[in-house]
């Protein structure tokens, strides 16, 4: 009788919060288009590949005086350059006279950076020295500048390579085209990852994403689905039935976890369906992580309910610690790429273990004993905060 | 009507922090009988109810419903009981149907008791054709209908009735009485009221308790309350007075014999006096004050008379106290607030 009526009851709790969430209309709208602006949003704000990027406004300036009247060098120079950029489209060149030409250039924003052809090119190269080049780059938007930096020394190595072939090959006419490869470049570097295909952004991100909603929708959808009851009165109806205050909380919970489910399911088939992301993983075990994530996050969600008076309260309580979760826990950055103690916090949060696990099952195709570590901190986590819950909320029932 | 006692409150205390809602009150409540609690708004009417139907626990003393004890035994109290609150307890995006199924599974009636007294109660308050509408649809006066009968899903012994007839128009306000009375005379249904309306408290109930600033003042039936009026030496009069003045109004008001004095409109006056020469004593002063006394009457007390002959102040008195209560939420705003 007391287990079985205490799920019966939380079951129909739970049923009428969900039945209540379909039929409002506006909630339900937004709780589809929540994860899919989400999605989008991050999605093409970050570039994937760095593929995207085209049609950067250059300017060329070739100072070059020559070296016994001919400018051979910056010449061949300018011709190559050009004929690889047809290829690529990476950039558009226009002409500037100077140096300071394209400084003001950079500064009135009508290019994004430079390319200058020093006067002692042709002497340098026909001597036997290096041939120096200069890049201008904008100094303001460091990441079109570290891109510009990157595709001009990719095709300055390019064609200092195509250079160093031919002269390869004018020393010893027996070294054919790829032996001069060969001798030039001595090392090819191949990438090859743990799952076959190239991953991009959205491969990283998705599984942090379907964590942080689904455990987000707990944490938020708890607290506030208690206290406004409370608020409105209904509660009363609740608390005056002959029902274990234990299925109360049990069929919130239940209840938000089937609309963070749902919400989790429309950002994996986005993902999926969208974005191109494939899971290498099981899929069962996906969703088995997800509810892993929400068991963690209850007794968190309950401490915030009981210590929130009004939904208002609630909100903002959850607000504070939902940020710093959602930057924190490497849902949209990678942790290695923070400071020390920033690291150290986020390693106490659960949402950093529930991403990496799930992480790990969709992109790499993980299976469980390789998550077993994120498994064990998931459910002691949750253990100890429920552990910490039950009594807290019970005060707060019986004030 | 000497039956025995469902309820029994002994020294009941509530408070919030250092604001005492409920004060050290004791009383009986016998089957069957209709229990008024009268009052301004904050004089602790609500809190008592909550106290009694378990949605909040008391500070100090005890309470006992059908024997058991209402927090020891609160499960076996909230089986007895139905509770409408001030607030309305239902879900507006529900329909009335599945609102009172939600809450009557929450009382383990079986599947085909619960649908066919579901129809029978709807039936009761004639909303049946509106069974499959939203609530959140509904008027006011169907709202506290099928507010009520959520109350009687599992057909309670107690009814706590906090305030139903709150924001009713006169013809809903009728019929919820009417229906409260049937519900008692029929079911044998003990339920205790409380209200701020002394004409519903006078029409509805077999006795009443009338509750100022947490404490229970005077408990009896409607008659006998009233003999403490007229039956000892008070009376009643209603004075019309050609050219009324605030100077003949103070002039009444200093006499020894009257113990209060209320302006009606701009002719008449309602008057408390006692002793036998209050009649004289009062036309004497108004003839000093040269009024002209148009009609003297002597009056049935009300209970607004015998609430004004207790507490010394009027009921409306009080209610206004009730704002600067409501910007001091820490305290007084948790009466209200509740469940925690």
């Amino acid at each position: 009788m007391g287990a079985k009526s205490l799920l019966s009851h939380s079951f129909r709790i739970a049923r009428k919060d969900l039945t209540e969430l379909f039929r409002n209309r506006l909630g339900l709208v937004l709780l589809v288009l929540m994860p899919m602006f989400m999605m989008v949003m991050v999605g093409f704000i970050y570039p994937s590949n760095g593929s995207t990027i085209s049609n950067l406004p250059v300017a060329l300036v070739n100072e070059d005086v020559g070296y016994r009247n001919s400018t051979i060098a910056s010449q061949t120079f300018t011709i190559v350059l050009q004929q690889i950029n047809k290829k690529t489209g990476m950039m558009v060149f226009s002409n500037a006279s100077n140096v300071g030409d394209i400084k003001s250039m950079v500064q009135r924003g009508d290019i994004d950076g430079g390319i200058v052809i020093p006067s002692n090119f042709s002497a340098s190269i026909m001597t036997g020295h290096q041939g120096t080049l200069i890049i201008v780059t904008d100094e303001s938007n460091p990441q079109i500048s570290a891109t510009i930096q990157g595709v001009l020394s990719a095709v300055f190595d390019q064609m200092g390579t195509m250079l160093a072939q031919q002269n390869v090959q004018l020393l010893n006419p027996a070294v054919n085209a790829s032996n001069s490869l060969a001798i030039v470049k001595p090392y090819n570097v191949q990438t090859e990852g743990v799952v076959s295909g190239t991953p991009s952004y959205f491969d990283f991100i998705a599984p942090g994403i379907m964590a942080m909603t689904v455990m987000m929708s707990v944490m938020t959808g708890l607290p506030v689905a208690i206290s406004q009851e409370k608020e409105i009165g209904t509660m009363d109806g609740m608390m005056v039935a002959p029902i274990n205050r234990l299925s109360i909380i049990l069929g919130k919970t239940l209840g938000q976890t089937a609309r963070g489910l749902i919400q989790g399911v429309i950002i994996l088939g986005l993902a999926i369906g969208l974005f191109g992301v494939t899971i290498h993983g099981s899929i069962l075990l996906v969703f088995g992580l997800l509810l892993l994530g929400v068991f963690s996050f209850v007794g968190l969600g309950v401490v915030i309910t009981s210590f929130a008076k009004d939904q208002e309260t609630a909100t903002m309580l959850m607000m504070t610690l939902m940020f710093p979760m959602m930057f924190l826990s490497g849902v949209f950055f990678p942790i290695q790429q923070m400071p020390w103690y920033m690291q150290d916090i986020s390693k106490v949060l659960p949402l950093t273990y529930a991403a990496q696990a799930l992480r790990k099952v969709m992109v790499l195709g993980a299976g469980i004993p390789a998550i077993s570590n994120e498994l064990i901190v998931l459910i002691v986590f949750g253990a100890v905060m429920i552990a910490i819950a039950v009594p807290v909320f019970r005060r707060m029932m019986t004030r | 009507m000497e039956t025995e006692s469902i309820i029994a409150v002994k020294n009941l205390t509530k408070t919030f922090n250092d604001f005492v809602a409920v004060d050290d009150i004791s009383f009986d409540v016998k089957k069957g009988e209709i229990f008024g609690l009268l009052g301004p708004n904050g004089a602790g009417k609500s809190t008592t109810l909550r106290v009694l139907s378990t949605l909040a626990r008391p500070s100090k003393g005890t309470a006992t419903i059908g024997g058991y004890d209402i927090v020891k035994n609160d499960t076996d109290v909230r089986k007895l009981i139905g509770i409408v609150s001030e607030k309305m307890i239902m879900y507006n995006r529900l329909t009335a149907i599945e609102n009172l199924r939600f809450f009557g599974s929450l009382f383990n009636i079986p599947k085909d008791v619960l649908t066919k007294r579901i129809d029978e109660l709807l039936e009761l308050v004639q909303l049946t054709k509106w069974k499959n509408a939203q609530v959140g649809t509904f008027s006011t006066g169907m709202r506290q209908r099928i507010n009520v009968i959520r109350a009687l899903l599992n057909m309670p012994q107690v009814l706590f009735l906090d305030e139903p007839t709150l924001g009713l128009d006169p013809q809903s306000s009728v019929e919820i009485k009417e229906f409260i009375k049937k519900l008692n005379r029929e079911n044998k249904t003990t339920i205790i009221i409380t209200t701020h309306m002394m004409v519903d408290a006078d029409l509805l109930c077999d006795r009443i308790g009338i509750m100022d600033h947490g404490k229970i003042v005077a408990l009896d039936t409607s008659t006998n309350l009233k003999k403490l009026i007229s039956g000892a030496d008070t009376t009643v009069m209603e004075l019309e007075i050609g050219n009324l003045s605030p100077d003949i109004i103070e002039g009444i008001r200093s006499r020894e014999c009257v113990d209060a004095v209320t302006q009606e409109n701009s002719m008449h006056l309602r008057v408390i006096v006692h002793g036998d020469e209050a009649f004289d004593s009062v036309i004497d002063i108004v003839r000093a004050k040269n009024g002209k006394i148009n009609s003297m009457e002597n009056l049935q007390p009300t209970l607004e008379d015998v609430f004004l002959h207790i507490t010394g102040h009027e009921v409306r008195d009080s209610a206004d106290q009730k704002i600067p209560m409501a910007m001091g939420r820490r305290h007084f705003g948790a009466p209200q607030g509740r469940i925690r």
